[in-house]
Formats: C-alpha cells, structure tokens, sequence
C-alpha cells in the first residue's frame, strides 16, 4: 500500500487562488474598468488570448479574459472588465489596494506565431477588444513580422469605445477602423456595424489570419464578410464566451458540443466550431 | 477467472470481512437498507446489509420487496452511487480569513481516511473508471478526489439479479466484473448458500487470507460463472446497438428532442442518480463583516437553467436543449472530451426520472428515425 498520504502526494489543488493587489484603476467606459493587478506573492505569466478566473472573496469568480498579459510569472496583469453581474460589478468595485484571487492562465491562447510573416486583421466587437489587445501589442512591439496589420473595432455608441487614446496611438503604426452602432454629433466617424468594415479592410485573403472576438452574432456576420473576402475558415481564429465555473475542465458548464471552451479553448478556428455555432442552443 | 485463487467463504464470513476492513482503518461503506431504499452508508457490521431484500424497479418507479432467502447482494443498484463518497454533494475547496490588511487562504485539507466499497457492481467500477479520466487522467487533478479515490478497497460482488432497466450487458459494462478491483464476490444461492471470492490484488489477498475459507472446487466456479452468464440472460433492457457517437452528433435537430422535452421536467433527478455524471458550481459564503468567506463545490446539474447561463442570457434556454445536451454528452461527445463513453448501463436514470424517462427508447427512436429519414432519401 502507498506509504505517502493524500495531502503528500496531492500538496496543492488548482481551485486555490493566488492573491493580487488592485494598483491601477482606470474607468474605460460607463460600465467598463481596467485593473492592474500586482502578485501578492508569485503570479503567472500568461499568453495572448488566455483567461484568468478572477474571485471576489465572498462574493464569487468569474472568467475575465487578460488584456494585459504579464510576460513573466512576477509581472502585473491587466484585465478589462465589463460590469455586467454581481461578480463582474464587485471586481470594477475593487478600490486601490484591494485584493483579489486569481487563478490561471486558463485556456489556450491566439496563434500569433503561426500568423508571423502574414497579415493580421484584428476584428473587436465592444468587450471583445480587452482579449485582443494583447494581439494588437504584439504586432505592434514585432511590427517588422508582420505584413499589413489592421484593427477594426466596433461598439454599440461612441461612449462605448475602449481604449480610445491607445487607438489614436495605434493608428500612426497599423490600420486602425472604428465604427459605432449608433451615434449623435459630434461624432464623425462611421456608423454601422463591425462586419461591414472588413470589405474595405487592407489585408491579402490567401496571407491574413483574422482574430475575432465578440458577441456571438457580430462573430457569424463577421465570419460571413471575411469568407465573402476569401478567407479560409482555417485562419479565422474566434474566442468564445461560455458560463465557466472551474476554468480547468473539471466542471462542465462551458461545454460546447464535444469541446470544452476553457480546456480547449477559448480560441478556436471557424474550421473547428463553426458547424457547432450555428446549432441553436448547442 | 482465477480459479486456482479462488476460493469459497460462508456468509457469515462478511462479518470477518468487514472487520478485516475496520482494523486496517478503512471506513467500510456498503449497501443498507434506509428510507425505503437501499443506499450506501457507513457498515460496522455485516448483519447492517440488505439481508434478504430485493428491490423492484421499473421506469420512475422503485419499490423494495422481501425475500424468499438470506441473499445480502440479491438487488441492483439503488438511488445512490460510489461517487458521492469520491466527489461528494459538497465540499469546502477553501476558506480565506482577512488579517493584517492581507487574506490568508487556507486550502482544505484531503480526506486522508482510506474507503472501502463493499458491494461494487461491475457497471459501477465502470462507472469509478470513468470519473478517474474525468477527474485525474487530464492535465488538472481535482486533488479531493484523488485523496479519496487513492487507495479505496474495492469490494466487488458480481450481479446475479439485474433491475427492469439495467442495460449494462449491452454497454459492456457488466454483469460480471472485470475492471481492477481488490476482492470480487459471487453470490450462490443454488445449494448451500456460499460466495465464490476472487482475488483482484495483493491486499485483498491479505485481508481474505485473514477469513475462514476452502478452496474453491470446480462446480463451485461452474456455478459463479452461471450466475452472471443468468444474469445477463434475464436482463431485457438493452441499448441499441449503433454507432452512437455518430448517431448523435448527427441527430442535433431531431424531432425526437421535442417529443422528449414535452415530458422531461427539468428536475436533474437523472443526473444526480448517474454515477458518471461529474458537473459542478460552486458557492461562496461571507461572514457578516466579511473577513472570513469559504468556497464550496457543490454538485450541479446541465439540466438547470442557471448552468449555462452568461451575461445576456441562458446557452440552453429550452428543455428540449437541455436533454439533448445531456444524452448527446453522455453518450457522444463524452468520447472526445475524456476518451470514453459516459453511461455504464445501470438504469438509475430510467428509475428515479419522475415521468420514466427511458434512455434506451430515446436513443432507439433517434436511430429509428434516422433509418426511415435514410430510407427517404436513399
């Protein structure tokens, strides 16, 4: 019989969260907060496009995908949060110094190596931008590894748009394509949905990989134009929102037919989910 | 069949058995009569064993009825499963106290008393082989679990009474067992009544060599192996016998999902009584200053409203959603998820579905339907 006990061969399990402490707080829009969070302890790096499950301690966790991945397991991470419910609503709440647990990196993550040498066309329906972000600085610190780089980012109103000073510092090195549903003056940029700016969107079909992340409606509209430019489904890279309670595949909540969206994704190719998506209640 | 180490006890050597357990300092945890039902619970003795009783189950329906001999495993499985000893109903993950402007997370710690299971069917170490993929056979451990899966004495006792909605033998999940176990028991009621023990492991050689035993002669392995092969025999359920991961995964939109969403109620008795099913949420709780909070796993089940539910609304708003989603994963897309199928064929679901609810006629009228709408377009 095994001679070591349980808690010896088992010291830690995965649904403990590291502390981290609330150091920047910026409010991005009416219902949107960006946070840096600083390790306690130790931390984690993570990878463009992964999540980390964000606890509220004694009020609960929720999945917030990284939009400022830390590089090294000691560094800061930023996450933009949308406050939407009682979890997502105490974590913009977090005052300077407040502390959180976060567990991760949860999820695979953007293929920004394979999409090297190519061009990129990022496309953000409101939310959706906080998990590309990290896309858009990786081009951005690699400029010269990438072909034309392009970001076409919608939200419902001009009140809504995230981010909207780096945007301006976007456009002096990539295409930077903005849109709003609906808009009073002074706005003078399009209005329109997302989908629509990808026809006059600079990028090579058969050398872009597209990344793509938000509502699941904007995702099949946007899935429609790009194939409607020749884009494979091979290189139409989508992330995906699914209810997660554990973040590690162990509880079920995200399943979406025979794949598990916080194990195997969140990133998928329309190739791999889009048949998936388009069944009603799946 | 290990005939050369095969061996025969008394019933009374149950007793023995049991002690064996005890003094070894496993919790013993076998079948008892409660509630008008057999469950699993905590056994000091062998006298604490259905003794005599058999149950009568049909769909939405069990009922237990005496006896006409002293069978201890004369019965099939009841509403509970090895799982709530191996993932329970609930846990506490961890519980995090506010000092010094700081948290103190403190994990909770592993179940570090070894179990024993006395009375593991076939379809259930089947079923504990299952949850072993799900819970410890991927990259993330869920570590409670594997405290208590490690080192659990398993106790097997081969079915020679199988329930009106067993379908095991068609799921190759049983009668008789065959995945690892410590010490497999026949039941023989034909003459003398007497078990035929088989010997899976090292330290279940040890704990029978500590019980009164004979050898076992070559009517008496002729006799256990009738038992099962009886078994098998006398069950009348059976899953049909499709490729039912395809069937399945082609089946999304079949009319079938509306037929059978008219009747579910949504009640999550099936995925509660399923000894695979493995889904979770989890609770949190404060103290009223909130310095002290915990985290409890809890069971959940995908037939709630709540368990796919994001921001802007429920995946699975319908019930018809729901059952398709939990018929297609059990038996399809478990398989690419975990590598296995998620049904072993004891029929809990069948039983304690309020409407009787069949999983094998659901699965029959999918494939039916889809041989006509074959037939159509052929």
């Amino acid at each position: 019989m095994a001679t070591a006990t349980p808690s010896e061969l088992h010291p830690v399990g995965a649904f403990v969260p590291l502390p981290f402490r609330v150091a920047e707080r910026r409010q991005d829009t009416g219902d949107t907060w960006t946070l840096t969070l600083e390790p306690e302890e130790s931390g984690f790096a993570v990878e463009p496009g992964q999540f980390a499950m964000v606890h509220v301690f004694g009020v609960g966790e929720v999945p917030i995908s990284v939009s400022g991945p830390p590089e090294r397991p000691g560094d800061p991470i930023v996450l933009t949060v949308r406050a939407v419910g009682a979890v997502s609503g105490a974590i913009c709440a977090s005052e300077l110094g407040a502390l959180l647990g976060l567990r991760g990196p949860c999820g695979n993550s953007w293929p920004i190596a394979e999409a090297t040498a190519g061009d990129v066309v990022v496309v953000a329906g409101g939310i959706g931008l906080a998990p590309l972000r990290p896309v858009v600085l990786h081009t951005l610190a690699q400029r010269d590894s990438y072909g034309a780089v392009s970001v076409l980012y919608g939200a419902r109103t001009p009140a809504d748009l995230l981010y909207t000073d780096q945007l301006e510092e976007w456009r002096s090195t990539i295409a930077v394509d903005v849109t709003v549903d609906a808009a009073e003056p002074p706005w003078k940029g399009k209005v329109g949905v997302v989908p629509k700016l990808v026809a006059t969107a600079e990028f090579r079909p058969e050398a872009v990989t597209a990344f793509v992340c938000g509502p699941e409606v904007m995702m099949h509209f946007t899935v429609q134009a790009l194939r409607e430019r020749g884009v494979p489904d091979e290189r139409i890279m989508l992330s995906l929102e699914r209810d997660m309670r554990c973040g590690i595949g162990l509880c079920g909540h995200c399943q979406l037919g025979p794949t598990l969206v916080c194990r195997d994704g969140p990133v998928y190719s329309q190739a791999d989910v889009g048949a998936l998506l388009g069944v009603r209640e799946l | 069949m290990e005939s050369e180490r095969s061996v025969v006890i008394a019933p009374e050597a149950l007793d023995d058995l049991i002690g064996a357990l005890r003094r070894r300092g496993f919790r013993v945890l076998g079948p008892t009569v409660r509630d008008g039902a057999i469950v699993y619970d905590e056994l000091d003795s062998a006298s604490e064993l259905p003794i005599g009783v058999t149950d009568r189950q049909e769909p939405g329906s069990y009922r237990l009825e005496e006896r006409d001999d002293e069978a201890r495993f004369g019965y099939a499985v009841g509403p509970h499963s090895w799982k709530r000893f191996l993932f329970p109903p609930r846990i506490t993950l961890w519980r995090a106290k506010a000092e010094n402007g700081g948290r103190k997370i403190e994990e909770e710690p592993p179940n570090e008393t070894q179990l024993a299971f006395i009375g593991v069917r076939s379809c259930e170490l089947s079923a504990i082989a299952i949850q072993d993929r799900v819970f410890i056979g991927g990259k993330f451990v869920d570590r409670d679990y594997a405290a208590r899966r490690d080192g659990a004495f398993l106790l097997a006792v081969n079915c020679g009474e199988p329930g009106a909605n067993c379908f095991c033998a068609s799921m190759d999940a049983g009668p008789r067992v065959r995945d690892p176990y410590d010490l497999a028991l026949t039941e023989m009621l034909d003459g003398e009544h007497r078990f035929l023990v088989e010997v899976g492991s090292e330290r279940g050689a040890d704990v029978l060599a500590e019980l009164p035993s004979v050898p076992a002669s070559q009517s008496d392995v002729a006799s256990a192996l009738a038992v099962t092969n009886d078994a098998a025999a006398r069950m009348t359920k059976a899953m049909p016998q499709v490729d039912l991961h395809a069937l399945l995964a082609g089946s999304l939109e079949h009319p079938r999902w509306d037929d059978v969403a008219s009747r579910c109620l949504s009640c999550t008795n099936c995925t509660l009584v399923c000894p695979t099913c493995f889904c979770s949420s989890v609770e949190d709780t404060s103290d009223l200053a909130g310095v002290e909070t915990a985290r409890e796993r809890v069971w959940d089940s995908c037939f709630s409203l709540d368990y796919s539910y994001i921001h802007g609304g429920s995946i699975r708003a319908s019930s018809r959603s729901r059952y398709r989603q939990w018929l297609t994963h059990k038996l399809g897309t478990w398989v690419d998820q975990f590598g296995t199928a998620g049904c072993v064929g004891c029929g809990r679901c069948i039983t304690w579905c309020p409407v009787g609810i069949d999983i094998t006629e659901e699965v029959a009228a999918l494939s039916k339907q889809e041989e006509k709408s074959h037939a159509a377009t052929a």
